[in-house]
């Protein structure tokens, strides 16, 4: 098993500029069922994509990809007629709540939204607008969601990637891929990578998907990765202690942040004495989580972890 | 982006939300100038002289030059010795306060060159409040923070009495709801005529926050004057940076001298760079990776010189800009490039370096760490170079090298 995503997966892409074509071609080579698109003023054009896949040479998999995306005009429309059950967002950010709601309210159950630099207010919008919905949102400002070898929505680099027994949960992009690299050189491989974005307000938190790797059957511990402002590591550590069974490891960025400074992610600010790396890591440590004293460790913490 | 006190309070006055009467003033004689119609205007003969910086704790604040002399000062003269005794002093003062340091608790030591102030009415306070309404990002909604305790800083309030503050969470499909004003008011022990201008404000307040996109609206104080009314007596605003394209008005308040030249220069290049005060530059891809490559200089005995983070698509010219901004930092003793290439490519990155060092020059040591996508190539192309830099097999590793190299003990 895995979370959130599978080779099961039909994924939609809301938004064709040049980063969601980019990695629209780097999906379909890693394997990934993308099935349709979203753009309302190029409805009814077709997008090809071809080349060698990632697995080219692997026995029993393709060496080769050659796919037609049909681009409609909207998500409810690309719903019904390719039964896609997710979606990702690289729509500019001015637009790309009101294309995380319209995901919504074709009924898709995950959206995952990459875009950087939506204004705080209209995600306060949508998160209110996903209440009461069955839709999961993923981010936004995240590198997206990965299952090795099944599906991978979003920009990380897949080779990277490694299937095996430990779910990743981070708000950092590159902070992500130094732990999958770790925890691929050490054979332990990952499940589930999932990012869920550097902004304050965003659809999944850590506890949530620390729920999901616990009721998941193949992932054997979890590596979070958190970073400085608000409390969301302070919860994940309160649930990690009364409702993990599982190893957990860890790492948090910023302990050199100065306050009211914001560090490049708009939700990574020390503020009012509030959020600080300090009372994340020592939240993390009292509940059981093995932390790495710098990234490079973040491997070798979930080893220690895992026993 | 925030904006400076007088600039928030005219936002507030043109949505109708009651500020004192100000004029703002760029020099001796327009501080002057303000005085004496301020004083007929209001029929109140004293006037507060407000420093205007991005910066609170200014009332306790003092000016370098002018130690006796503080962030905000209240000028008397005018109530016995009439409007020329109030302008006298207002002269004297903008002289001391204009083109001078002002150091207050939020500024660090080195302070804020003052080149506007405030020349504003005085105002009969009966009560002193706190309101703000601001981002909780566990509700992912603004909320409204209220305390009877104003003029101090909330942060103690919040730690030491936190029944005395008082919150309201926003739907952002239905505002403040007037239930919810009427309970703060309640809360705050208002009642008749104040508990009803009370609500007004704090009803136009989140009005305000959610029409111009605000990170922050603080007001502290809030003050119920003598006759009731309830006014902003200070007003710190700060606005979502992401937003600001859809309010052109509010970007165009910008004032850039109150920031870093260097961080200027490195968000006009679309580069995320913050000054600190260590020996080791930072240039890194990713906020995350960013901030945990300062640390990790932290953890090995070393002290950061900057954070900087080169996003995930950078060009050779944004690399060589990153060098000029951190080889400029004259306490830079080494150089730490960091980079996991996932979608950028870490040749491109490594053309770079060896491009940005042609044109910058390199005084001082580098060490370069790559991993990730075309890794092979990208050091190739830093040892065929024939630059003198040393490689990283990890963050760590880095950390470790540049210290060695820049000689500070472990």
């Amino acid at each position: 098993m895995s979370v959130l995503v599978d080779k099961s997966t039909r994924v939609l892409v809301q938004g064709l500029g040049k980063t969601g074509q980019f990695h629209t071609e780097k999906a379909i080579a890693y394997g990934t069922q993308m099935v349709g698109a979203v753009h309302p003023s190029r409805a009814g054009s077709e997008f090809h994509f071809e080349g060698d896949t990632d697995h080219s040479g692997v026995p029993g998999r393709d060496d080769k990809y050659s796919v037609d995306l049909l681009v409609y005009a909207t998500v409810e429309e690309a719903v019904a007629e390719t039964g896609a059950n997710a979606s990702v967002v690289y729509v500019p950010p001015p637009f790309a709540a009101d294309a995380i709601m319209e995901a919504a309210a074709a009924g898709v159950d995950l959206v995952v939204a990459i875009t950087e630099g939506i204004p705080v207010a209209d995600m306060i919008k949508a998160k209110r607008y996903l209440e009461g919905k069955t839709t999961r949102l993923i981010g936004p400002n995240c590198p997206g969601v990965i299952t090795p070898g099944e599906c991978k929505i979003g920009i990380m680099p897949g080779y990277i990637h490694a299937r095996g027994k430990v779910g990743v949960v981070s708000r950092s992009g590159t902070l992500t891929y130094e732990a999958v690299h770790q925890l691929t050189l050490l054979e332990l491989g990952q499940t589930t990578a999932i990012g869920i974005g550097g902004d304050p307000v965003n659809g999944t938190n850590f506890v949530e998907c620390l729920e999901m790797f616990e009721n998941d059957d193949e992932t054997e511990g979890v590596i979070m990765i958190g970073e400085i402002g608000g409390t969301a590591e302070e919860d994940a550590a309160e649930f990690v202690e009364a409702e993990m069974s599982k190893p957990v490891a860890g790492f948090i960025a910023g302990t050199t942040a100065p306050p009211g400074k914001r560090m490049g992610h708009a939700g990574a600010i020390v503020s009012g004495g509030k959020g600080t790396a300090e009372a994340k890591i020592e939240a993390m440590t009292s509940a059981g989580i093995v932390v790495a004293d710098t990234p490079s460790g973040m491997g070798e913490a979930m080893l220690r972890a895992l026993g | 982006m925030k904006i400076h006190e007088h600039q928030a309070k005219q936002l507030m006055a043109g949505r109708g939300i009651p500020v004192p009467l100000g004029r703002v003033a760029r020099s001796v004689d327009e501080a002057v100038a303000a005085v004496r119609p301020l004083i007929e205007e209001t029929g109140n003969p004293v006037v507060v002289v407000k420093a205007q910086i991005h910066a609170g704790g200014r009332g306790k604040g003092t000016f370098e030059e002018h130690p006796g002399v503080r962030g905000v000062n209240v000028v008397t003269d005018g109530i016995e010795g009439g409007p020329s005794a109030a302008e006298e002093r207002v002269r004297e003062l903008a002289q001391q306060m204009l083109g001078s340091t002002l150091v207050t608790i939020q500024t660090g030591e080195e302070g804020k060159l003052v080149s506007r102030l405030y020349v504003e009415q005085g105002i009969d306070i009966d009560r002193e409040l706190y309101l703000a309404v601001l981002l909780d990002r566990a509700a992912s909604r603004n909320i409204v923070m209220a305390s009877t305790e104003g003029g101090v800083e909330i942060e103690k309030v919040a730690e030491e009495t936190p029944e005395k503050v008082l919150r309201a969470e926003i739907d952002p499909a239905i505002g403040l709801a007037a239930f919810q004003a009427n309970q703060l008011a309640h809360g705050l022990a208002l009642d008749g005529d104040p508990g009803k201008n009370f609500m007004k404000f704090v009803k136009s307040l989140v009005d305000a926050a959610s029409d111009l996109d605000t990170d922050l609206i603080e007001i502290n104080p809030l003050v119920v004057t003598t006759d009731g009314q309830v006014m902003a007596l200070d007003a710190k605003m700060a606005f979502d940076d992401n937003a600001l394209y859809r309010h052109p008005e509010i970007a165009d308040m910008r004032d850039e001298t109150e920031e870093d030249p260097a961080e200027l220069a490195a968000k006009n290049a679309g580069l995320n760079y913050i000054k600190l005060d260590g020996t080791v530059g930072c240039l890194v891809n990713g906020a995350g990776l960013a901030m945990a490559t300062m640390d990790t200089i932290k953890h090995v005995g070393g002290e950061p010189a900057n954070f900087l983070d080169v996003g995930g698509g950078a060009t050779a010219d944004q690399v060589t800009i990153a060098f000029q901004i951190i080889t400029k930092d004259p306490n830079v003793k080494g150089i730490f490039v960091n980079i996991f290439g996932g979608i950028m490519r870490c040749d491109v990155i490594a053309t770079g370096i060896v491009e940005a060092i042609e044109r910058v020059g390199l005084e001082v040591p580098l060490v370069v760490r790559l991993e990730g996508t075309n890794v092979e190539q990208g050091k190739k192309i830093i040892e065929e170079s024939g630059l003198k830099v040393t490689n990283a097999d990890s963050l760590l590793d880095g950390a470790e090298k540049i210290l060695e190299l820049t000689g500070v003990s472990q």
